[in-house]
């Protein structure tokens, strides 16, 4: 098991013609990916690489089943790709295009909201299940399969927690990069709640950064509900207080989005901060061997109050 | 991407939000003259990217024209510092007159995208003026908060709910409800991702105006608005940071000596948190993106190497499917031909590493190779330091 994506999805590239759209759909086939339809409008009928390509992802779904949609497309008409698989009623859809306007998003995103389709990203690197299913641009041999489940709002800060922990020996079950952009289809609790119920996944790596306050709320989540160990690491520490205009933005987020307040709070719900980016595999190793050792958990329970 | 108020104004005004009477001036012998023309009493407006100004001394009321040329005289040429600027501040290159109105009443009101809700989001208080935040503060229950549903759009009810939470009533209270829906008409229309009024204020006449707008741009929509690239006053931005947003790279300067080259946003981030712990002091945040390719590499490295404080250079790239042989290219090139002779570390990940780690040994550069990222932070911290004791200064 695993989530979101397997070696039985059946993938439709929208934009495959494109050049990082055809470079990449050869990437994931190459690694395993079972593409079997891309969608390009007005070059339906051509084959590439011998995948056939539709007019509409409607039609793709038609003749071959597709139930995962990959997304290339330039930024001005993504958010209608979005909008396409919500409407083919697609299971996920992976957004990768870089650059889409915020107001395209926010649309798409309240269609998406009251669809069957699933969105992870836009500006994303994609998601992974390690031996079976490459969805996107991340670089697939770092991944090994295993038990960790990774979710990340970075790119290739999470090539690097992925890295530290397959050579620590821990594989991975999924790893789900969900897009550092401010409107983004799944967010940290919804990939958490799949984990939390994914058989195979028996511990969560979480990275974030400053910024908004999706890591407090993902904690608290994780307090009230996460039944597997949760490690985490926070980037941006360091980072010099923004300029920034307007009040607007620090009357809603309430003042949160500092480094120190996401780890403090991370902290108080039983999640294990790596202190340093260097220590992301120690970290999760750490969050594992305080559940093997049941003695430990009481006295965590008491410190968090 | 921001814009100054006097601009955003100008925006209000085309969507039919009452603005002040005003003009904008360069010099302070034009401060002098729009006041003579305001009737002498009017106020003095410093023009910068950033909020904060009343406190900071960036907003003047004045009597006479003569007086409002020694307000422009101090307030051109000077840096002004406030709660939202860092402590540089910013320069002040344009102020705006504008007629004095007498105020009845102030309110706050702005429309922003909510990430949490993924909506945009009116925000409105009945206690308008300088201190916004300290009243979300002390007293969220003024605060009143509206989630816009993207496929309704806002609603005159909606509106109507606001205005009379902000406690008007009658005339006003319909004007606001225009004023309003004009407003989210103007955020949508143009591509925003904040518009903020604040005041919005109610004159002693009884009319609505806004005597403040800020105004900030989505950059991804930007290629949909052909006139914004022109309506930014480079005077407000670093001009390394503008040198950067030419190739599409994300910069900030920082007071350090170790210029970062990363890609990716997070992991430039991450790498400044582990030169701090290693003791080193980062320069700058440089991000190439994702994908860094070979002409991003050699403008990042000649944009870091034009700061000055900048004696060692750490190159972190996480290459994933880019090759880390054609990055060594890169960097090699670019060393050279910006006839760079400081210390580099490169950390590099992704294929043919070993091959990239070969040709950086090989290029005759003051170069180390960082096995992994601390590893890397390490050397270079080292080796800045080693050259700091051979060298003759």
């Amino acid at each position: 098991m695993s989530i979101l994506i397997d070696k039985n999805s059946r993938i439709v590239v929208q934009g495959i013609t494109g050049r990082s759209g055809l470079f990449h759909t050869q990437q994931c086939r190459a690694y395993g990916t079972n593409i079997v339809a891309g969608v390009t409008p007005g070059k339906g009928g051509i084959h590439i690489d011998g995948i056939p390509v539709f007019n509409t992802v409607e039609e793709a779904v038609r003749y071959t089943k597709a139930n995962v949609s990959m997304i290339f497309v330039p930024p001005p008409a993504a958010a209608d790709a979005i909008l396409e698989a919500c409407a083919a009623e697609l299971d996920l859809a992976v957004c990768i295009t870089e650059g889409i306007p915020v107001r395209d998003m926010v649309l798409a995103r309240s269609v998406q909201e009251r669809s069957k389709t699933l969105l992870v990203g836009p500006n994303c690197p994609g998601v992974i299940t390690p031996g079976q299913c490459k969805l996107g641009i991340m670089p697939g041999y770092i991944h090994k399969p295993g038990k960790i489940g990774v979710i990340s709002r970075s790119g290739t800060l999470t090539y690097e927690a992925v890295k530290q922990l397959t050579d620590m020996g821990l594989g991975q079950s999924t790893c789900v990069g969900i897009g550092g952009d401010p409107i983004i289809g799944m967010k940290f609790i919804d990939v958490l709640e799949q984990f939390n119920n994914d058989p195979q996944t028996e511990a969560v790596f979480m990275i974030g950064e400053i910024g908004g306050g999706a890591e407090e709320e993902a904690a608290y989540w994780i307090r009230e509900n996460m039944k597997k160990p949760v490690a985490a690491f926070i980037a941006g520490v360091t980072a010099p207080p923004g300029k920034r205009m307007g009040h607007a933005g620090a009357i809603i987020t309430g003042g949160k989005g500092k480094a120190e307040d996401k780890i403090r709070t991370l902290n108080e719900c039983g999640v294990t901060v790596a202190e340093s980016p260097t220590k992301m595999g120690h970290a999760m190793k750490e969050a594992l061997k305080a559940v093997d050792k049941p003695a430990a958990k009481p006295a965590t329970k008491k410190a968090k109050k | 991407m921001n814009i100054h108020e006097y601009q955003a104004k100008e925006i209000f005004s085309t969507f039919g939000i009452p603005v002040p009477r005003s003009r904008v001036a360069l010099t302070a012998d034009q401060v002098e003259r729009a006041a003579k023309e305001m009737g002498g009493h009017c106020v003095v407006k410093a023009q910068i990217y950033a909020g904060g100004r009343g406190k900071a001394g960036g907003v003047k009321i004045v009597h006479h024209p003569e007086q409002a040329n020694d307000v422009a005289k101090e307030l051109f040429g000077k840096n002004l510092v406030t709660p939202q600027t860092g402590p540089e501040g910013l320069r002040v290159r344009r102020i705006l007159v504008e007629e004095a109105v007498e105020i009845a009443r102030e309110f706050y009101i702005s429309i922003t995208l909510d990430r949490a809700t993924s909506r945009y989001c009116l925000i409105a208080s009945p206690e308008g003026g300088m201190d916004i935040e300290e009243v979300a503060h002390r007293s969220p229950e003024k605060i009143h908060v509206l989630t816009i549903d993207p496929l309704m759009g806002l609603r005159p009810y909606q509106a109507r709910k606001m205005a009379l939470a902000l406690g008007l009533a009658g005339v006003v209270c319909e004007d606001c409800v225009e004023l309003i829906l004009n407003l989210y008409r103007c955020c949508i229309e143009k591509d925003c991702y904040l518009v903020e009024i604040n005041p919005l204020v109610v004159t002693k006449a009884g009319w609505l105006l806004a005597m403040d707008g800020k105004m900030s741009f989505d950059d991804n929509a930007v290629y949909r608005h052909r006139e914004y690239p022109d309506m930014v006053d480079y005077s407000q931005l670093d001009p390394l940071e503008i040198n950067a947003g030419k190739y599409d790279l994300a910069y900030i300067k920082l007071n350090g000596s170790i210029g970062c080259m990363v890609n990716g946003a997070g992991l430039a981030m991450a790498t400044l948190d582990v030169l701090k712990e290693f003791g080193g002091e980062p320069a700058n945040f440089l991000d190439v993106g994702g994908g860094a390719t070979r002409e991003k590499v050699t403008e990042a490295f000649k944009i870091i190497l034009e700061d000055s404080d900048v004696k060692a250079v750490f190159v972190n790239i996480f290459g994933g499917i880019m090759r880390c042989d054609v990055i060594a290219q890169g960097i090699i090139e670019a060393a050279s031909e910006v006839k760079c002779h400081l210390p580099i570390v490169v950390r590099m990940d992704g294929s043919n590493v070993e091959e990239g780690k070969r040709l950086l040994m090989e290029s005759g550069l003051n170069v180390q190779v960082g096995e992994n990222l601390g590893d890397g932070a390490r050397k270079i911290v080292k080796m800045l330091v080693s050259s700091a004791v051979n060298s003759p200064q």
